[in-house]
């Protein structure tokens, strides 16, 4: 995308009717880190990568828990992205408090699409740069749901967005037509399978991604890493590595997972230490 | 001295035309109680004026939506106040057309918001209100105060209900009425209220709401009897007059 003379503002049309500046916010999130999510019939799997800036600092958080039912996961601006969770979270509650009931997932993601909206069509704003994941349930069952920054929003089976996300997405348009009668496990495994994807070759560790699953009985929660690097280790055992070396891999990924604050480099095969 | 009030305040004399402080034209006691199918609810059709039986023919039950039956007792403007208040909520429902809809408990919970909201405005709504209903198979029965005191339970009754109605529904009622049962229960109920309660009217109509819907019966009164002996001549035996 090149600069033009349409595009120093939102509310300033192209003469092919294109808004450039709600399109340059959806470049944003195309430079922010992955993020997936699938669905079952009863389900809703996120996941997402986490990369830290540096060795030193902790990786930034890109799945909220909205309410005990929803739950989001960003890509793009990670501050735009908070101050939507923030914005849905207030929602919920809300309505909680109102009917003694929980927010329909559908009717949120309408209300969050109209948010964007407005922000699309006022000369002293810019469109938020971040796409949303929102995963959550309602009376007619699990759904997912991608919100874009143009105020437009569509429901999937399964979605990935942020960089390198095209490779999760064939992994999942190979798949999906078989999620919808998946059992919770094998959707979380789907999930991992598909950020694996994403990292192109990159070994696939607890620490660089985060996992959270929202179903029917089943509050929206993070796993959390250990449980994590065993779904990882059940598939990892197969890869190139022979039998004592996948041992070692193993344990170190462990150790890994178990002292991680996030700050952990990438190692492969590294000699643990206590 | 200058009133301290604010402007927009409801305290103080000259704001009290603008808020409720009495009733004018008032319902008497709402019954209902949950049976095998849904909910059952008894109200006369009257609305007194202070002591005067002046209005015959005012309809205290309301469907809500497709889920929902409410009762009023209390001030009647006020109830066709909140029956604007859900209908407009039960439009801004219907018109997300999404498969999802608002059943009893959460029209339970939005008036139980809005009479306590109003309460502490000083400016009640005065009505106690009944909602009753199922979705899903779950049947709700639930009552909302004018100070926004609200329970569910199985049977609820409202003013001169709750003392003489719900006695006999304590010891009467059960699960899994039949609809017959429960029409018998509650007139026995409406009866006992006919008798002892001077702002009851012989014109009642019963409501039931199920999975199928709500109906409500046509306008209809019960048998009485007065022929009690000690009713002649109530004055034979009587020591001295006043």
């Amino acid at each position: 995308m090149f600069r033009n003379q349409y595009d120093t503002d939102v509310t300033t049309w192209s003469p092919a009717g294109r808004l450039f500046q709600v399109e340059y916010a959806m470049e944003a999130v195309k430079q922010g880190s992955a993020a997936i999510g699938l669905r079952s019939k009863t389900h809703v799997v996120l996941g997402c990568v986490n990369k830290a800036n540096s060795e030193l600092s902790s990786h930034q958080k890109k799945i909220f828990k909205v309410d005990d039912h929803i739950g989001v996961a960003i890509a793009g601006l990670t501050a735009d992205g908070r101050v939507l969770s923030r914005y849905m979270r207030n929602e919920c509650i809300n309505y909680s408090f109102t009917y003694e009931s929980p927010l329909p997932v559908g009717r949120l993601v309408v209300q969050l699409a109209d948010k964007a909206q407005v922000c699309t069509q006022r000369s002293w704003k810019r469109p938020y740069g971040v796409g949303l994941l929102v995963a959550g349930l309602d009376e007619s069952g699990a759904h997912l749901y991608y919100n874009c920054p143009s105020g437009n929003y569509f429901e999937y089976q399964a979605f990935a967005i942020g960089s390198r996300s095209q490779a999760a997405k064939t992994y999942l348009e190979r798949r999906f037509e078989n999620f919808t009668d998946s059992s919770r496990d094998d959707l979380v495994k789907d999930a991992i399978m598909a950020i694996r994807e994403t990292l192109q070759g990159e070994t696939l560790k607890s620490s660089i991604c985060t996992i959270a699953v929202v179903g029917v009985g089943e509050p929206f929660h993070i796993l959390d890493q250990g449980t994590v690097q065993q779904i990882i280790d059940t598939f990892e055992i197969v890869a190139e590595q022979e039998g004592p070396d996948a041992a070692i891999g193993q344990e170190a990924a462990a150790e890994g997972a178990a002292a991680d604050q996030g700050g952990s480099t990438d190692e492969g095969v590294a000699p643990m230490e206590s | 001295m200058a009133s301290k009030q604010p402007e927009n305040s409801l305290l103080g004399p000259e704001a009290d035309s603008q808020r409720t402080l009495y009733p004018n034209v008032t319902g008497t006691s709402v019954v209902a109680l949950k049976y095998k199918d849904g909910i059952l609810m008894a109200a006369d059709m009257g609305g007194s004026y202070g002591s005067t039986l002046r209005y015959k023919n005012v309809e205290r039950m309301k469907a809500i939506g497709k889920h929902s039956l409410l009762g009023a007792s209390g001030e009647i403007s006020d109830f066709q106040e909140i029956l604007r208040y859900l209908d407009d909520l039960i439009l801004y429902d219907n018109m997300w057309d999404d498969g999802n809809s608002l059943g009893p408990k959460e029209v339970h919970n939005y008036l139980t918001r809005l009479m306590y909201n109003r309460r502490n405005k000083f400016n009640p709504l005065w009505n106690s209100l009944v909602l009753g209903g199922i979705k899903n198979g779950e049947k709700y029965l639930g009552t909302v105060s004018m100070i926004g005191v609200n329970f569910e339970d199985d049977h609820v009754a409202t003013g001169f209900g709750n003392h003489l109605a719900r006695p006999i529904l304590r010891q009467e009622w059960h699960e899994n009425l039949s609809f017959e049962d429960g029409v018998r229960l509650l007139e026995k109920c409406m009866r006992v209220l006919l008798y002892r309660d001077r702002s009851a009217i012989n014109k009642l109509q019963i409501a039931k709401i199920t999975e199928e819907g709500m109906t409500i019966s046509q306008p209809y009164s019960l048998k009485t009897y007065w022929e009690f002996s000690a009713f002649e001549n109530p004055t034979q035996g009587a020591v001295g007059s006043w």
